[in-house]
C-alpha cells in the first residue's frame, strides 16, 4: 500500500478553494497462463461452473500448493515493462474467512514481493511510480440467488471455483495521479502494457483486468494527504473515470460542509452512478500475514531474469513512436489519436507491415484507426498483403475514398481477400481515361447555364460539376481526376 | 504376526500368501481392538482384495514389491481414496478424500496392505490420543494407560501386534512419543524426506510422516518405500537418498555419539536411567560416547507452542462448513462458520486455534510468531554447533512411560511438557527416532531417542539397530 497519511483538511477549507485529486490505483491482472497458479487445473473464463477444479484449488484437505512456472515468467515480464526491480521473493497467506476462498486463506507475495518499484509513462510523458507488482492466487466466484439477487437479500449463494487460483499480478502504483484523466490514461497505458507482455488478454469485461482505485482529495498547492477511500471492482475505463470525479466530489461536498472524510471501501454502482460503503477500513480484517509455509522461496536467478528480459517485444509506447516516426516530421494531433487506438487494438503491425509493403502512412493509419477498428477482431484477421493493397489503391486513386472504405468492409466481413478482385466484383473499377473525359464532356453539354457561369469565374459551380459526373459514373470516377478535366475543359 | 521384513520375503517367495497375513491380521484386530481401540476403521474388502493381486502378481512371477503382503496402520490424516479420514474430528464427518496420499499410493507399490486407519488426537493436537472424537486408544501393554499421541492408534496397532508396520505423523514428537509409551519403533524423517501430499496438515512447516514398526530393520523398510521426491509437494527434498535398511546390523564402532543432559534431565529416574544404560551399551559396542549440552533445547518448547499453532489457525480455516465435512446450518455464511466450527472442532484444537490466531494479531507478531521463529533458528544453530563433535545426539523420548488414562486431560501444560525432547527435531528438520530399550519401574516401556543431521536416516538407523541390539530382552 501506498504510505497515504490521513491528515484533517476540513476545517479551514473554504468553498472558493481550489482542489485537487490525488489518486493511486491497484490493479488486478490475471495472468493468461494455460494453467492455475498452484494446481494444472484449466485457467479459462466462462467454463461451466467447477469443472476446472482439483483438490488443491478446491483447498482439499492434504492437497499443496505448487507454483508455475509459466506465472512466474509472465509476472516477471510485467516487472521487467514495468522498469521494475525482479527480487528474490517469498509468498504469504493471506486469512480471511470467505465462501470463495477455498482454503479461507489467500496466498499472495506480502512483504518481499517479486517485482518492487518501477514507472509507467503516459502518453504526454507523465511518469507513474510503481510500488509493487507482486503475485497472487484469485478467488472463486459468488453467486447470490434468491430474492432481489442482492447480496443481503439472497436466499443462498452459489460458489464456482473455476476461477479459485488463477494467477493474478496485483501492480500497485504509487498515489501519483492528480485528475480522473490521468487514471484512466494510466489504467489504459498499463492494459496496452499488459497486452504487449503477453500476460493479459487485457479484457476488462471479464474480469481479466480489475481495478481499484484509492481516491482522495486536498486544497491545491498542499502536500499532506487527504483521507483517502478505496473503490473497488471498477471494471472498465469510463467506470473508472466516473468512480473517481463522483467520489472526489462527495469528498469535497463532505469537507466543505464542515464533515470529514471517513476512510472506507466503496462499491462503485455504475447504473446508479455513484460510491456506496462496502465496510468501513477501521473494523477491517486484521489478515494475519505469515510465510506461506507450504512452499519455498522464489528467487529467479539472473539467466531466467535476462531470458525474460531478452524474450520482451516492443512496448506500446515504443509501437507508438515508430508510427509517428513513418507519418514524417509532423504528425498531427488527430493522427497521434488515430495511432494510440491502433497500437490500443494491436493493429499497428497490420499498419506498419501495409507501409513497408508501399502503402501511404497516413492513409494506412486513418483506415486501421477507423474502419478495421471498428470491427477490431476481424480487422485481426486481415492479412498486411490485402490491407496494404487497399490503402494503396486508395493512394493511387485506383479507388475512391468512398469505393475504398466499402471494399474493406467486405474484406473484413469475409475475413481477408484480394481487394482488386473485390473492388471489380463491387462494380469499383476506376474510369479510363477516354471515359472520364466522355462523362465530362456530357454533364458539360448537359448544364450549359452552368457551365458558362463556371467558366466566367464561379467556383461554387466547380462542385456542382463534380458531384454530377460522380453521379452520372456510379462514383467509378476519381474525383481528382474529374476536378483536372474540368478545369483542362475550362482552359 | 511376525515382521515386516519376513513377511514380505515368504510372500515374495510364494511361500505365504497375502491373503493368509491379511485375514490373520483382520483377525486379530476383530479380537484385540475392543479392548485397545487403535482403528476407527478397517477395510478388509479392499484389504483383501489388494492381498489378492498381490499373490496374483507372486504367481505370475512378478515382483510385488518389498512389502508384498505386509498389513499397514494408517494415521487418519492421511488421505485415501474414497474411503472417510476423520483426523480423529467431527468437523470431517461424512467426507471422502477424492485422492490418495503420496505415501498411500507409494506403499501400494511396494506391496503394503493398508489395512485400516488409526485413531489419532483430533488433527494431531495431543500426546495421549485421548483428543480424538471418537473415543480413546489404550495402551495395548495395559488398558488403564495411554498410548500416547497424536499418533496413538499406529503405535497401538504395532504394539498389539494387529499389523507389523504403521504410518503416523509427526508435527512436536506424535510418532516417537507413541512409540516410547507403546514399545515400538517410531521414527521422525528428514523434513521434507516423504511427501507432505495427501497428509492433512497441522502444522506445515513442522509436519512429517513417518514409520512405526515392531523392529528397527522393518521401521526402514518402511522408511525406504515412503521417502523420496514427489512433484506436488514443494517442500519436499529433491534426489532420493540411499536404502537405509542395509544399515541396520553395522554397529556403532568409531561413531561418536552426543549424550545430551537437555534431552534427559527433564525425565523421570527411571526413564533417565535407562538411556544412560542405552549410552553405555552404545559405549561397550564400540561407540566413543560424550556428554554434549546443548541448553537451546530448553525454548523450543515455547517457540513450538506458538509456531504450531500459528501455522494450525491458518491450515484449519478451511473447515468452514462451506465445501465438505461437517455443516451446522445458520441465517447467513459467517453465522453458519461459527456454529459449524463450534460444533465440528474438539476444546484442544479451539485452544491452540485461538492461541496460534493471537500469535500472529497485529501488535503481536512480532513479539510471538517473529520471536519464535527467531528462537527456531538459534535451535537449529544449536543443532549445527552439537554436531561439529559428535556423529548423532542420544536422549529420551518422553519423559514418563505411559501415563493413565484422564491424568493430564485437564492440564494442558503438563501434557504439553511430554514433547519437550522430542520437539527440537520437528523446530530444525531433523530425524530422530525412538527405539525401546527396557522398562520404567512400573514395568511400562521405555523409549530411547536418537537424533541425527539432515539426511543421516541411514546412521540414525544403524544407531537404532545398535540401542534395539542392546536393549534388555
Amino acid at each position: 500500500m501506498s504510505a497515504d497519511v490521513a491528515a484533517d483538511v476540513g476545517s479551514d477549507v473554504g468553498s472558493d478553494a481550489e482542489w485537487e485529486m490525488v489518486i493511486g490505483l491497484e490493479v488486478h491482472c490475471e495472468l493468461a497462463t494455460s494453467t492455475k497458479l498452484f494446481c494444472g487445473c484449466r485457467n479459462a473464463f466462462g467454463d461451466e461452473p467447477n469443472t476446472n477444479v482439483c483438490p488443491v484449488c478446491l483447498g482439499l484437505p492434504g492437497s499443496l500448493p505448487v507454483l508455475n512456472a509459466q506465472a512466474v515468467e509472465l509476472a516477471m515480464r510485467i516487472g521487467t515493462a514495468l522498469h521494475s526491480e525482479i527480487r528474490p521473493s517469498t509468498f504469504a497467506r493471506k486469512n480471511y474467512f470467505y465462501p470463495d476462498q477455498a482454503k479461507d486463506y489467500q496466498i499472495s507475495q506480502y512483504d518481499q514481493p517479486l517485482n518492487l518499484g518501477g514507472w509507467l509513462e503516459l502518453p504526454d510523458g507523465f511518469r507513474v511510480g510503481v510500488t509493487r507488482a507482486h503475485m497472487e492466487e484469485d478467488t472463486g466466484k459468488l453467486t447470490h440467488v434468491g430474492g432481489s439477487g442482492r447480496i443481503n437479500a439472497a436466499h443462498h449463494a452459489l460458489v464456482d471455483y473455476n476461477r479459485s487460483g488463477v494467477p493474478l499480478v496485483e501492480i500497485v502504483s504509487e498515489p501519483d495521479m492528480r485528475s480522473s484523466s490521468q487514471a484512466r490514461a494510466y489504467a489504459s497505458e498499463l492494459r496496452g502494457i499488459l497486452m504487449a507482455t503477453g500476460a493479459s488478454d487485457g479484457r476488462m469485461e471479464e474480469g481479466s483486468m480489475r481495478v481499484d482505485a484509492n481516491v482522495s482529495v486536498r486544497p491545491a498547492g498542499t502536500t499532506a494527504f487527504g483521507t483517502r477511500c478505496e473503490i473497488k471492482n471498477l471494471n472498465s475505463l469510463r467506470s473508472l473515470g466516473r468512480a473517481i470525479e463522483h467520489e472526489a466530489a462527495r469528498q469535497i461536498a463532505l469537507i466543505q460542509s464542515g464533515e470529514k472524510v471517513k476512510q472506507e471501501t466503496l462499491h462503485w454502482d455504475e447504473a446508479a452512478g455513484r460510491t456506496s460503503a462496502l465496510r468501513s477500513k477501521e473494523e477491517a480484517n486484521d489478515y494475519r500475514y505469515f510465510p506461506e509455509p507450504d512452499l519455498v522461496p522464489l528467487a529467479p536467478d539472473a539467466a531466467w531474469r535476462a531470458r525474460v528480459g531478452a524474450s520482451l517485444g516492443p512496448m506500446p509506447a515504443d509501437r507508438r513512436a515508430k508510427l509517428v516516426a513513418s507519418l514524417g516530421a509532423s504528425a498531427s494531433g488527430a493522427e497521434h489519436d488515430q495511432i494510440r487506438a491502433v497500437v490500443d487494438l494491436g493493429l499497428d503491425a497490420l499498419v506498419m507491415a501495409a507501409i513497408e509493403a508501399g502503402a501511404p502512412a497516413a492513409l494506412a493509419v486513418a483506415r486501421a484507426s477507423n474502419e478495421v477498428a471498428a470491427e477490431s477482431e476481424a480487422g485481426l484477421a486481415l492479412t498486411p498483403e490485402s490491407f496494404a493493397a487497399l490503402v494503396s489503391m486508395e493512394g493511387k486513386g485506383t479507388l475512391s475514398a468512398t469505393q475504398s472504405k466499402a471494399v474493406l468492409s467486405a474484406l473484413l466481413a469475409a475475413g481477408g481477400g484480394d481487394p482488386a478482385a473485390v473492388a471489380k466484383e463491387m462494380g469499383f473499377e476506376a474510369l479510363g481515361t477516354d471515359a472520364l473525359v466522355a462523362a465530362v464532356a456530357e454533364v458539360v453539354a448537359a448544364h450549359p447555364q452552368e457551365w458558362a457561369r463556371l467558366v466566367d469565374g464561379d467556383e461554387k459551380l466547380q462542385g456542382f460539376f463534380v458531384k454530377a459526373v460522380m453521379d452520372a459514373t456510379d462514383h467509378k470516377a476519381n474525383g481528382k481526376e474529374v476536378a483536372a478535366e474540368l478545369r483542362r475543359r475550362r482552359g | 504376526m511376525s515382521g515386516a521384513s519376513a513377511i514380505g520375503a515368504a510372500v515374495r517367495a510364494g511361500e505365504r500368501s497375502a491373503r493368509a497375513v491379511t485375514e490373520e491380521a483382520l483377525a486379530a484386530v476383530e479380537v484385540g481392538d475392543a479392548d485397545v481401540h487403535a482403528f476407527l476403521l478397517t477395510l478388509p474388502d479392499e484389504a483383501l482384495a489388494h492381498a489378492d493381486a498381490i499373490d496374483a502378481s507372486v504367481a505370475q512371477g512378478r515382483d510385488p514389491g518389498p512389502l508384498a503382503g505386509v498389513p499397514v496402520a494408517l494415521k487418519d490424516n492421511l488421505c485415501t481414496r474414497g474411503i472417510p479420514t476423520t483426523c480423529g474430528s467431527r468437523i470431517l464427518e461424512g467426507w471422502r478424500p477424492p485422492y490418495d496420499a503420496t505415501v498411500v499410493e507409494k506403499l501400494r507399490s511396494a506391496g503394503a496392505i493398508a489395512l485400516g486407519k488409526t485413531n489419532m488426537d483430533e488433527f494431531a493436537m495431543g500426546s495421549s490420543t485421548e483428543n480424538s472424537a471418537f473415543g480413546p486408544t489404550r495402551n495395548p501393554h495395559r488398558g488403564d494407560r495411554v498410548p500416547g499421541g497424536s499418533s496413538g492408534g499406529s503405535a497401538a496397532s504395532v504394539a498389539a501386534g494387529f499389523t507389523p508396520l504403521g504410518l503416523g505423523s509427526d508435527t512436536g514428537g506424535s510418532i516417537r512419543q507413541p512409540a516410547a509409551l507403546c514399545g515400538v519403533v517410531g521414527m521422525k524423517p528428514t523434513y521434507g524426506r516423504v511427501s507432505r501430499y495427501g497428509l492433512v496438515a497441522f502444522a506445515s512447516s513442522l509436519d512429517q510422516i513417518g514409520p512405526f514398526a515392531g523392529r528397527v530393520e522393518d521401521a526402514a523398510l518402511l522408511f525406504d518405500a515412503i521417502a523420496g521426491p514427489d512433484p506436488r509437494d514443494s517442500t519436499s527434498l529433491p534426489g532420493a537418498g540411499p536404502p537405509t535398511a542395509p544399515s541396520v546390523g553395522r554397529g556403532v564402532e568409531g561413531v561418536r555419539v552426543g549424550l545430551c543432559p537437555d534431552l534427559i534431565d527433564g525425565c523421570a529416574r527411571d526413564v533417565a536411567a535407562r538411556v544412560y544404560e542405552a549410552a553405555e551399551a552404545l559405549a561397550a559396542a564400540g561407540a566413543k560416547v560424550d556428554e554434549v549440552r546443548v541448553p537451546e533445547f530448553a525454548y523450543g518448547l515455547s517457540a513450538y507452542y506458538l509456531i504450531a499453532p500459528a501455522e494450525a489457525s491458518s491450515n484449519l480455516a478451511r473447515y468452514d462448513g462451506v465445501r465438505y465435512g461437517l455443516r451446522i446450518d445458520a441465517d447467513d455464511a459467517a453465522a453458519m462458520n461459527t456454529a459449524t466450527r463450534t460444533a465440528g472442532f474438539g476444546a484442544e484444537v479451539k485452544r491452540r486455534i485461538m492461541l496460534g490466531t493471537y500469535a500472529l494479531s497485529a501488535g503481536y507478531y512480532d513479539a510471538y510468531y517473529a520471536q519464535a521463529q527467531r528462537v527456531r533458528t538459534m535451535v537449529m544453530q544449536a543443532f549445527e554447533r552439537a554436531y561439529a563433535s559428535v556423529d548423532v545426539l542420544l536422549g529420551a523420548t518422553a519423559p514418563t512411560t505411559a501415563f493413565a488414562l484422564g491424568a493430564k486431560v485437564d492440564d494442558p501444560m503438563a501434557m504439553y511438557m511430554n514433547d519437550v525432547c522430542t520437539i527440537p527435531s520437528n523446530l530444525s528438520g531433523h530425524p530422530s527416532v525412538s527405539v525401546p530399550f527396557g522398562v520404567g519401574d512400573d514395568g511400562l516401556p521405555v523409549g530411547v531417542q536418537v537424533l541425527a543431521p539432515a539426511l543421516q536416516e541411514a546412521l540414525l538407523f544403524q544407531v537404532a539397530g545398535a540401542v534395539e541390539a542392546a536393549a534388555p530382552a
